[in-house]
């Protein structure tokens, strides 16, 4: 007796193949889909009540069932964003330091810090952004920003409050540790793609290491490095542990970087336990959906742009 | 392949042996804030008789949705539930354990239990009223105190929680502003007119609490007193400033009326009596009335029959306060009389 082999249908192990990638595939959009569903269904009943005012309330009382989202989603946004501009200077620095200028001895114990520090569970995050960076911010630069920066026009309400040591700005330096292993690969993955011949001929023609770095690698991996900026972001956006740790857990909106506020994630991770009332539930889901819109939406534009980009 | 089979009928008779000699286990999920002493008498529990308690402290409200959904063979919650609630599922509920709360403070060179507040002031210093240690209001109370012009830091417990929920309903008795503005919840809106500052757990507030010059917090007396903390007198409803101490706690447990609360609600907030301390609280058991498992419900209840009897010193090293025997003889009348499988009382 022979064995039957897919040798003797080949048409039918090409087709096995192809349908079963389909179906992979096709799995990962029902699932998506029914996440949304499922977060639209148990939104439902704050959005039936609250409709538009649950994004544009700062209002959140879980006694009387007031909700609104605008609080959590100011500090999601606001503290993400810090997050992202402070790592991304850093992030470049550390890919160029990496790729083009680091004796190859050091750049891969380097690089492996570096990327160890995306294995640091979030909540190691948390509890040393809480007890270990908090009290020493507090001390050093909130002290002396509220004496020397607060009173500047402008940007001098940002560093005003009282020194607690956590809030959003806080909240935005752990995140910002937290996103800079993802930029720092990305960035150098991009980096290791622009040809050598490129830097060679524009070393051939004199330039000096840093107008290469500057004029050439740099323009050349922009779409790379915004690609990589927008999965940090996404990765800003919905991080928890760390962020309920330190933000503050305050439901207010400050002009003050200094002062607690609440994100989001936060909001969800510090009340579903306890939350009691089918409204406050809900209005916990109904800010899971803001959440998944927002990043669906950073996302979304992040693609749009770096195909405008690629073309 | 006989060896196959062989092997895996060796393996079924060892994981059927070793099962027929397993520990009893009963489940319980709920409450975190009683999780300490429930372990220690688990422990202590499974040493003498072998029956084990696996506890998921998983917070009040997650503790009476497994027991509505039959999922644990108790629930437990630091908010008792009324008698509607209760008769709506078919639950029954009794007080396992009482904790205490504290207020504490961080004002340099003051030590613990120096400074003297009422429930009152309280209410205002979170109201955001008061926003200056130097307030005449806290100097009329602490004549001889030095008190700092510094600004006053309230800070809360910022994830949903028992112990804000016994807070709040402390300030609702004793202040009608709060009552009115604010109310009572294991979450509430807090006033933004003051410097509030959420912090997450009792660990988070007497963190908090520790390092901002000019703070105040409120947790669990444990806490207060494992991290060193400065906490206050208050004044009770009698009008005398108490200090926290177990002698005082139990005098608020004693003096409460658990005879005339139906369904064992009882908010130990605000009691009589000279020595009682203000801020008091039970952490509750909750069960079904009507028990699909009689042996189940019989080893559950023979371990809080056991804590009750036995675990005293151990609830009191961990700075809870044990239920006064009066109580404990009510809680098991209720259950002689409440709790029943097949229509026979379990207990």
């Amino acid at each position: 007796m022979r064995a039957i082999s897919i040798v003797d249908f080949p048409w039918q192990g090409d087709n096995l193949f192809r349908r079963a990638c389909f179906v992979s595939a096709g799995l990962i959009s029902v699932l998506m889909f029914c996440i949304m569903l499922s977060l639209i269904f148990g939104a439902w009943p704050a959005m039936e009540k609250f409709g538009l005012s649950f994004f544009t309330s700062t209002e959140w009382n879980p006694v009387t069932e007031e909700f609104g989202a605008l609080n959590a989603l100011y500090g999601t946004v606001v503290s993400s964003v810090i997050a992202v501009m402070l790592a991304l200077p850093i992030g470049l620095g550390v890919a160029i330091f990496l790729s083009e200028l680091c004796p190859a001895a050091i750049s891969k114990p380097l690089f492996i810090a570096i990327e160890l520090l995306a294995a640091v569970p979030s909540i190691i995050y948390g509890m040393w952004g809480l007890f270990v960076f908090a009290p020493w911010f507090a001390d050093g630069f909130q002290i002396w920003a509220s004496d020397n920066l607060s009173e500047i026009p402008v940007i001098g309400t940002l560093f005003s409050g009282p020194p607690m040591g956590v809030g959003l700005l806080t909240s935005g330096i752990i995140l910002a540790f937290m996103i800079l292993p993802i930029l720092t690969s990305l960035i150098k993955e991009a980096l290791s793609t622009v040809p050598k011949v490129l830097r060679e001929a524009t070393y051939g023609i004199g330039a000096t290491q840093f107008e290469v770095i500057v004029k050439v690698l740099l323009p050349a991996i922009k779409g790379p490095i915004f690609g990589a900026l927008i999965l940090a972001l996404g990765r800003a956006l919905g991080e928890t542990m760390a962020i309920t740790f330190v933000i503050g857990g305050a439901q207010s909106i400050d002009t003050s970087l200094f002062m607690p506020a609440t994100s989001i994630s936060a909001s969800i991770a510090n009340q579903f336990n306890e939350a009691t009332g089918d409204m406050h539930i809900s209005a916990l889901i109904g800010l899971g959906l803001v959440l998944f819109m927002i990043t669906f939406m950073v996302m979304g534009t992040a693609r749009v742009l770096l195909r405008r980009k690629a073309k | 392949m006989k060896n196959l089979l062989k092997g895996a009928l060796f393996g079924c008779a060892i994981v059927c042996s070793t099962s027929a000699f397993a520990d009893t286990v009963i489940n319980g999920a709920g409450a975190t804030f009683p999780y300490p002493v429930y372990a220690k008498w688990a422990e202590q529990y499974n040493k003498e008789t072998g029956v084990k308690l696996n506890y998921q402290a998983i917070g009040s409200g997650g503790g009476i949705k497994q027991i509505v959904a039959k999922t644990v063979d108790f629930g437990a919650s630091d908010a008792p539930l009324n008698k509607e609630a209760l008769d709506k599922d078919g639950l029954v509920q009794f007080p396992a354990v009482m904790g205490s709360i504290v207020a504490v403070v961080n004002l340099p060179g003051l030590k613990a239990g120096e400074l003297k507040l009422s429930g009152e002031l309280l209410a205002d210093i979170y109201l955001g009223k008061v926003k200056s240690w130097d307030d005449a209001a806290i100097a009329e109370l602490n004549s001889g105190v030095k008190l700092p012009k510094t600004p006053i830091y309230t800070v809360h417990r910022s994830d949903g929680s028992g112990t804000t929920y016994n807070f709040t309903d402390y300030l609702s008795r004793v202040s009608g502003d709060w009552k009115s503005s604010t109310g009572v919840g294991k979450e509430v809106a807090w006033p933004k007119e003051a410097n509030q500052l959420g912090g997450k757990g009792n660990a988070g507030v007497a963190n908090f609490v520790k390092r901002t010059k000019g703070a105040i917090g409120y947790v669990e007396f444990a806490y207060a007193k494992t991290n060193g903390l400065a906490y206050t007198q208050l004044k009770n409803k009698d009008g005398k400033f108490v200090l926290p101490t177990m002698g005082a706690f139990q005098a608020a447990a004693a003096n409460a009326d658990w005879a005339n609360a139906p369904g064992f609600k009882l908010i130990l907030n605000d009691q009589p009596g000279a020595e009682s301390w203000p801020m008091t609280a039970a952490t509750f058991i909750l069960m079904h009335k009507e028990q699909a498992n009689e042996a189940t419900a019989k080893e559950v209840l023979k371990f809080f029959e056991w804590s009750y009897a036995n675990g005293d010193d151990l609830a009191a090293e961990l700075e809870y306060i044990p239920m006064p025997d009066n109580v404990v003889k009510m809680v098991e009348t209720m259950w002689h009389n409440d709790i029943k499988a097949d229509g026979k009382a379990v207990y």
